[in-house]
């Protein structure tokens, strides 16, 4: 029992990643009809985002160390960052502490700006071609981004810790009556799992609640009405495409404590997230949601030993068997809508 | 006006002759010299297939760093590096054989196809005598093999599957990093030194060749010294949360993971199994503990702090204080501003290797140089007193046993040494299990 609360924990957190991304690979999809396989990257970007404040806060002076000497004999050097000349030992090492949740500020005009420019600038010029030149396009863009991001930062992975005080795990069972020490969870992806769900609900609330959303709700079942009634649609989907590359940014930011980020992570993610759009449905929002978790909870069953033992390799192929499974019961996915994909 | 002898006939035929003759690959057209792409004028050409692209892209590139500063110490230039230090005195610092070294580079990519392509377009495009380089044995058996049908030397880089020298050996190949078996005898024992002999472990292990052969050789050698393997568990290539894998170690009652991991996948499950706090928990009234069979300080650098305390081993670290490592790090150190890495070191010592081996057998064919370095003994570059087997053509040589330094005093400080395992300690017959099945064969010329 306490191995099934473990792996839908496992689950979970896997799941509010595939959740985030494809909750903005549907947005995209949704408002331009555009598949966009560059979505992969931008969740990489945000993810390099927190390394690249870290970094800046990290930014450091040379101090030399009396007495001592490098590798090669040279009197040896200390770092000492900027931030605890400015702000004091204390102050500084805390601000340096907490440098992937300050990022989140950091990345969200960055990645709206990103957003932006990549569909004003690329992507707008695709609309009217067809999904197979828009997959091309973007895929390049994806392999574009992530070669300029391993030439400023290299090919390894860069630590990116959490804060201390998330670091270290979170006895569970202990809290709902099982023995300690049994079902035991990282601080950390508790953050991670929270921060999903409140993204998703902003969003959710942000297309239902407003009258921007409406518009946009409006324009994603019936583009050309919404334009006859005088709206600049375009106008909306665009910062639409900004929000959406803002979500997959801050998914980014927060996954760096989780695993350290490398240039690679977005392709990583990215063909997963589209299993998970065309399971819960293309263009369907609560279908990527539920698909999301659905399908994190499944990977991480899969990879018990215990069912790898029955079925050997399940753990490779289980997230595709089910895809098909679905497409073969419910071709429009789970939440899909008629009429989407289908002209 | 004549017309002379020519016709159209003729001129075709001729034509056609010339042609297949200039599109023939060089290393066929070289018959007359008896091998594949014999240099005929006053330079040598050396193929450096190293990953510039792809994961292993920094490694990549610190080994092209210690190939280049291989070729400047073979043509004489700078400090001359390990060349001062080294056993064997036929280098002069005068090329190789008198010929100037030059040399050509490709992408491995870390992937087979892409690093025999690459491999391929030097021997047959830039006339490459020699290929080397690679971070990955799936890479090296590859390449290996291709070196062996083309009839060109090929000093493997980093690989440590025991099939690179084991089932896949090629009698063109030659392999100076060391293998996962030596590194399960070498850990084998420290590990029962300290962590104890009743121990149970469970193994998480890479889904390809070299994970097999490391969680092959991890397991006998700790099963030998008293340790129980309570499980082992293949994890996707291109597994990047690790999560759902470690979850399953907390409900066994191992109280030592092994992680049969390399580069990004070692990076994330160490990381992983510190995060659900496995180096905080009491199992069977002991302290849990994690294993890293290989190491690298590249790839330990992307794990952070997750590595300190964490035994593992490695070919060589900066920080041996023995002429050779000294010499090396120095001259590598002072021309890049940083430590070498042991990528760095292996390809370095290969590239020398080669051109001694040539030197002493007067001759760049592929035959000579196989016999040169058939059982050949050697010291003064790093590794203590080492023995290039002539069975297997695998360097035999002490192995460090490292462990995540506490306190490092730099970003290049990660690891200790914790131990020099004696080289009769890693030793093994060449017909073990564990490298059985292929065969060296003969050498090839080529050409």
């Amino acid at each position: 029992m306490d191995a099934i609360i473990l792996q839908i924990l496992n689950g979970l957190d896997k799941g509010s990643a595939y959740a985030l991304i494809a909750l903005g690979l549907t947005l995209i999809f949704g408002t331009l009809g555009v598949v966009n396989f560059a979505h992969g990257a931008l969740f990489m970007i945000g993810a390099f985002c927190a390394v690249t404040l870290s970094r800046l806060l990290s930014l450091s002076h040379q101090v030399a160390v009396p007495g001592e000497v490098d590798f090669l004999g040279n009197p040896k050097m200390r770092e000492v960052p900027y931030a605890y000349d400015i702000f004091g030992e204390n102050l500084g090492a805390t601000i340096i502490d907490w440098a992937v949740p300050l990022s989140i500020l950091f990345a969200i005009p960055v990645m709206i700006g990103i957003g932006v420019i990549m569909e004003r600038g690329l992507i707008k010029h695709f609309y009217k071609r067809p999904h197979a030149d828009q997959i091309l396009v973007t895929f390049g863009l994806a392999i574009v981004l992530q070669e300029i991001i391993k030439f400023y930062y290299g090919a390894n992975p860069i630590p990116t810790p959490a804060p201390s005080a998330f670091v270290g795990s979170f006895d569970f069972g202990a809290l709902i009556g099982f023995d300690p020490g049994t079902i035991i969870y990282p601080y950390w992806r508790l953050v991670y799992f929270a921060f999903a769900v409140v993204i998703i609900g902003a969003v959710f609330a942000f297309l239902q609640f407003t009258t921007f959303g409406m518009v946009v709700r409006a324009g994603m079942a019936d583009r050309e009405t919404v334009g006859l009634l005088g709206i600049n649609i375009d106008k909306r989907f665009t910062i639409m495409f900004g929000l959406a590359a803002a979500v997959a940014g801050l998914a980014g930011v927060m996954y760096t404590p989780i695993n350290s980020p490398n240039y690679h992570m977005g392709m990583d993610f990215l063909v997963l997230s589209f299993v998970v759009v065309v399971v819960g449905g293309m263009g369907s929002l609560p279908g990527a949601v539920l698909a999301g978790f659905l399908l994190g909870i499944l990977e991480s069953f899969a990879s018990m030993r215990e069912v790898i033992a029955i079925v050997p390799g399940i753990n490779q192929v289980v997230i595709y068997l089910v895809a098909i499974i679905i497409l073969l019961t419910r071709p429009r996915g789970l939440m899909g809508r008629k009429g989407v994909m289908e002209d | 006006m004549t017309k002379g002898n020519l016709t159209r006939r003729g001129v075709l035929k001729t034509g056609a002759v010339a042609g297949a003759g200039l599109t023939l690959p060089t290393y066929l057209r070289a018959q007359d010299s008896g091998f594949t792409n014999a240099p005929t004028g006053s330079t040598v050409t050396l193929g450096f297939n190293v990953p510039q692209s792809g994961p292993y892209a920094e490694e990549g590139a610190d080994e092209l760093r210690a190939y280049e500063l291989a070729v400047e110490h073979l043509n004489g230039e700078g400090d001359g590096g390990m060349m001062n230090t080294f056993s064997s005195k036929a280098l002069k610092g005068n090329g190789i054989l008198g010929k100037k070294v030059e040399y050509v580079t490709g992408d491995t990519q870390t992937k087979s196809d892409a690093a025999r392509a690459s491999a391929k377009s030097m021997i047959e495009k830039d006339g490459a005598v020699m290929i080397t380089g690679g971070s990955s044995s799936g890479v090296a058996v590859a390449v290996q093999a291709l070196c062996q049908e083309a009839g060109v030397i090929f000093m493997a880089g980093l690989t440590h599957s025991n099939d690179t020298t084991g089932k896949d050996k090629k009698a063109n190949g030659f392999r100076h990093f060391f293998n996962s078996y030596m590194s399960g005898a070498a850990l084998a024992p420290v590990l029962a030194a300290n962590y104890g002999k009743d121990r149970k472990a469970y193994h998480l292990t890479a889904d390809y060749n070299w994970g097999y052969t490391t969680e092959e050789a991890v397991k006998s050698s700790t099963e030998a010294m008293g340790w129980e393997t309570v499980g082992t568990v293949l994890t996707p290539l291109t597994q990047t949360d690790f999560s759902s894998y470690i979850t399953p170690v907390l409900q066994s009652d191992a109280d030592v993971l092994v992680l049969n991991h390399y580069g990004g996948n070692m990076v994330n499950s160490l990381t992983n199994a510190v995060q659900f706090g496995l180096r905080d928990r009491m199992v069977n009234g002991k302290q849990f503990e994690i294993v890293v069979p290989l190491y690298s300080r590249l790839m330990a650098k992307g794990a952070g702090e997750n590595v300190k305390g964490i035994f593992g081993s490695t070919n060589w670290h900066w920080s041996l204080q023995d002429e050779g490592s000294q010499a090396f790090v120095k001259s590598f150190g002072t021309k890049y501003g940083f430590p070498p890495s042991q990528a760095a070191h292996t390809c370095y010592v290969q590239a020398l290797l080669y051109a001694d081996a040539v030197e002493r057998a007067g001759s760049f064919a592929p035959c000579a140089v196989v016999e040169a370095l058939e059982g050949f003994e050697f010291d003064g570059m790093g590794n203590g007193p080492t023995l290039y087997r002539a069975e297997d053509h695998q360097c035999f040589k002490d192995v460090l046993v490292v462990k995540g330094k506490e306190n490092p005093e730099s970003e290049f400080d990660l690891l200790e040494i914790v131990e020099v395992t004696p080289v009769d300690q890693v030793k093994y017959a060449p017909d073990h299990p564990q490298f059985a099945g292929g065969a060296l064969g003969t050498c090839n010329n080529g050409a």
